[in-house]
């Protein structure tokens, strides 16, 4: 069984973000970029996964443009098999990108697709959810625990709900989305470094996989949250009432 | 570096909870070391064993040309500072008397909070003109007792006095106060795309004033040189209160000697710093950092003479930790992970280089890894891939003295030896001991630079005579230095002939005794005593 697996380019999570002047977006120029979290998270999973013996190769997918591949490299380094990058400048949002990976699914036919839950970059947790509506594959998404049947092709995936801890079991080929409990990323270590300069990017483009992006969204404005006031101590009781009905006007 | 601050708040909040010993005589002839065994309450339950020894190693008394404090002077400061600055309160004054290692403690009855430089000025003039000794106290994070009181010094702690003063965007120049807080001024700086020229472990608390009148060097020491080259400018306070205004931001000014290199260093000896002006560099985006595998030290040798080579001007940090100080780290610190497939390697070493294009110095470091990996330097190693990554590789060697702190008691050097024989020292320590104690050694080998600690359960003299002087002559006869970068404080107030030579330190008490006469500032430190005559 082949697993598939998103990867997504983004600004490091440890980065302090700047908004633009202008306000259509973040500060992206000179701004350390990594592999979201999440799909580090997803990767470590398929990799996992391969090493227990129920899958056969796990290839890693990233969209955007030519940088992502510095992405794939890290992909590649921690123990991917081959990688694919769909060259797209422009904006992708979640849409466009499920989109493209039913045609690469259909394309690779693997068993398994994971993605991270969300990028940290827009938050959107959309593009697992509507790969597999796109498909018909049955989701797990918020994974926390994931563990295959390989005879039975079924994966049982315990979901991080708001409630607790939600468990389903569904058919493969199934889409997997991934949450931070689910397991630790492991580090590239300079002998898989050096086994990933030789490993296969293969490049598509969108065209190639007849997909024409174009979006029913358009970012208005990128605006940083409102600073957070001061606390004030006040010296009476008196102070405090006064202070409640005529400034936070909430007595 | 959270995890730093946090740590020191533990410290702070098990002293004022459950403070149960008595103070220790003011006299410290007697030669015996107690132990009181205290768990902290809430955090995780490790026990903290406090030690305090009295310094066995030379009897000191206490000058009896210094005065004692009496309510006039009491009320003569809370003129100057006002009450709430002039602090009398057992338990802070408890945090204040003890250093980070919990080594050594004093018995001051006061705590002085100056906000400005002339607060600073006037409290200094009464005290030298009543001839009160002080302690200037920065972060309190020394680990040679030079922060801290021998007996009952005033403690003039200069944290209140923490405003960024101004920041050139285009020189990169920093002024501030000298309480600033070295992580807080990196966070500042890095809003404005600088960082600072020096990186210690201690950064959550130490302060900038403190670092310049330690001479800190820490991590990137390797690439940015140490303080008597970026720090620009100096205000300090004399002895006798007169305020010393070399608070220049020029990068060249041959006007006369340049007494700011006075101050770096002296360890509050020869003043009190209030102001820091220094050379920030530009933040460069491209950070990369790899955590290797040695199979013995001639390879971290071998591997440190080709990364100056090959990486050149982007080797921003060269540090080595031996296998036993990793494993310390790994069982004592919280959230640590070996970054390395389990194995048994003797030595690790952490390569970080800086840059500015990503992809150039990304393929820079890993042509030179690869390469060291076939010649047979590495046998293993892991290249961050991200912040969080590296973060957590730092942790680990940051997290080494933490480490040694949970473990018991620690002895700790730090010593400046010719990197070919620096870790034999090690060894022979470690046949010397046996048993007794676990040695490890770490430390900044880009710098020539050995932090050898001797990790035993209790501190035990017995222990320390096979330690000293065996440690100081090794040392000398390599013609290295005993305090590479901690200074001489208390510890090693005495020491100071195994790496400097008679007619120098003569010089040294010569410039001691005409910028403080009364020899009121951080007495019984850095020169030793036979030398430095008050009366």
């Amino acid at each position: 069984m082949k697993i598939m697996v998103a990867v997504k380019r983004v600004i490091d999570y440890a980065v302090k973000i700047r908004v633009k002047p202008d306000k259509t977006g973040v500060e992206t120029q000179n701004v350390k970029m990594s592999m979201n979290p999440f799909c580090e998270i997803a990767l470590e999973e398929a990799l996992r996964i391969k090493e227990g013996g129920m899958a056969s190769e796990v290839v890693a997918v990233s969209m955007g443009p030519a940088q992502c591949v510095d992405t794939l490299r890290t992909g590649l380094a921690m123990g991917a098999d081959r990688a694919i990058h769909v060259d797209a400048t422009g904006p992708l949002y979640p849409l466009s990108v499920a989109k493209l990976f039913k045609a690469l699914v259909e394309l690779e036919k693997p068993g398994l697709l994971i993605l991270g839950k969300q990028a940290i970059d827009d938050d959107c947790n959309q593009t697992g959810q509507m790969v597999a509506g796109l498909l018909g594959w049955p989701q797990g998404t918020f994974a926390s625990k994931v563990v295959l049947d390989k005879e039975k092709q079924l994966a049982t995936v315990d979901r991080e709900v708001d409630g607790g801890l939600e468990t389903l079991c569904m058919d493969l080929p199934a889409v997997i989305t991934t949450d931070l409990r689910l397991n630790q990323p492991r580090y590239a270590t300079l002998p898989n470094i050096m086994k990933a300069k030789s490993k296969v990017i293969k490049k598509y483009t969108p065209q190639e996989l007849n997909i024409e992006i174009k979006s029913d969204l358009e970012v208005l404005q990128v605006t940083e949250p409102p600073k957070r006031k001061a606390g004030v101590i006040v010296s009476s009781v008196d102070e405090l009432i006064d202070k409640l009905k005529n400034e936070a006007h909430v007595i | 570096m959270q995890k730093w601050r946090a740590t020191c708040r533990l410290l702070l909040n098990s002293y004022s909870s459950k403070s149960r010993f008595d103070h220790p005589p003011s006299n410290p002839i007697s030669d015996h070391s107690t132990t009181i065994s205290r768990s902290s309450s809430g955090f995780e339950s490790w026990t903290s064993r406090i030690h305090y020894r009295h310094f066995a190693t030379a009897m000191i008394q206490r000058n009896p040309s210094f005065s004692t404090l009496n309510s006039d002077d009491i009320n003569h400061f809370k003129g100057i500072l006002g009450d709430k600055n002039v602090i009398e309160d057992e338990d802070t004054l408890l945090f204040a008397n003890t250093d980070w290692m919990r080594k050594y403690k004093g018995s001051s009855k006061l705590l002085l909070q100056p906000r400005t430089t002339q607060e600073v000025s006037e409290v200094l003039k009464y005290c030298n003109s009543r001839r009160l000794a002080v302690v200037p106290q920065g972060g309190n994070t020394g680990l040679v007792g030079g922060s801290v009181p021998v007996f009952d010094e005033v403690i003039i702690n200069v944290g209140s006095m923490k405003q960024v003063i101004s920041f050139d965007k285009v020189s990169g120049v920093l002024v501030c106060e000298a309480g600033c807080i070295l992580e807080n001024l990196v966070s500042f700086l890095d809003n404005q795309g600088f960082i600072m020229p020096l990186d210690l472990g201690a950064k959550g608390s130490c302060q900038i004033g403190g670092n310049v009148s330690t001479n800190a060097g820490g991590l990137r020491l390797v690439r940015y040189g140490s303080l008597h080259g970026t720090v620009l400018g100096i205000e300090a306070v004399l002895a006798n209160g007169d305020v010393l205004d070399m608070l220049g931001t020029l990068r060249k000014d041959n006007t006369g000697y340049d007494l700011k290199h006075l101050f770096i260093g002296s360890e509050g000896s020869l003043g009190i710093v209030t102001k820091v002006s220094i050379l920030t560099p530009p933040k460069l985006s491209s950070v990369n950092l790899a955590f290797l595998a040695c199979k013995d030290y001639s390879s971290c040798q071998k591997l440190l003479f080709e990364a100056k080579r090959r990486l050149g001007e982007i080797l921003s940090a060269f540090e080595f930790l031996d296998n036993e100080s990793l494993n310390l780290a790994l069982n004592h610190l919280e959230g640590v992970r070996n970054p390395l497939p389990p194995a048994m390697h003797n030595f690790y070493v952490l390569i970080e280089t800086t840059g500015s294009d990503e992809s150039y110095d990304k393929e820079k470091l890993e042509a030179f890894l690869l390469r060291s990996m076939e010649d047979g330097l590495i046998s293993d190693g892991v290249i961050a891939q991200d912040i969080n990554q590296a973060s957590s590789f730092w942790r680990i060697r940051e997290g080494v003295p933490e480490a040694l702190m949970k473990a018991g008691a620690v002895y700790k050097y730090d010593l400046s030896l010719p990197v070919e024989t620096m870790y034999n020292l090690v060894e022979e320590m470690r046949t010397i001991l046996g048993n007794s104690a676990k040695v490890i050694g770490y430390g900044h080998l880009g710098d020539g630079n050995l932090h050898l600690n001797i990790s035993t359960p209790q501190y035990d003299d017995a222990i320390l005579a096979q330690i000293e002087p065996f440690v100081y002559e090794w040392t000398s006869k390599q013609r290295g230095s005993i305090s590479a970068e901690h200074g001489l404080g208390l510890m090693k107030a005495n020491k100071i002939f195994y790496s400097k030579s008679h007619e120098t330190v003569q010089l040294m008490a010569s410039i001691k005794k005409l910028m403080d006469p009364n020899g009121i500032l951080n007495p019984y430190k850095v020169l030793p005593y036979s030398i430095v005559s008050y009366i």
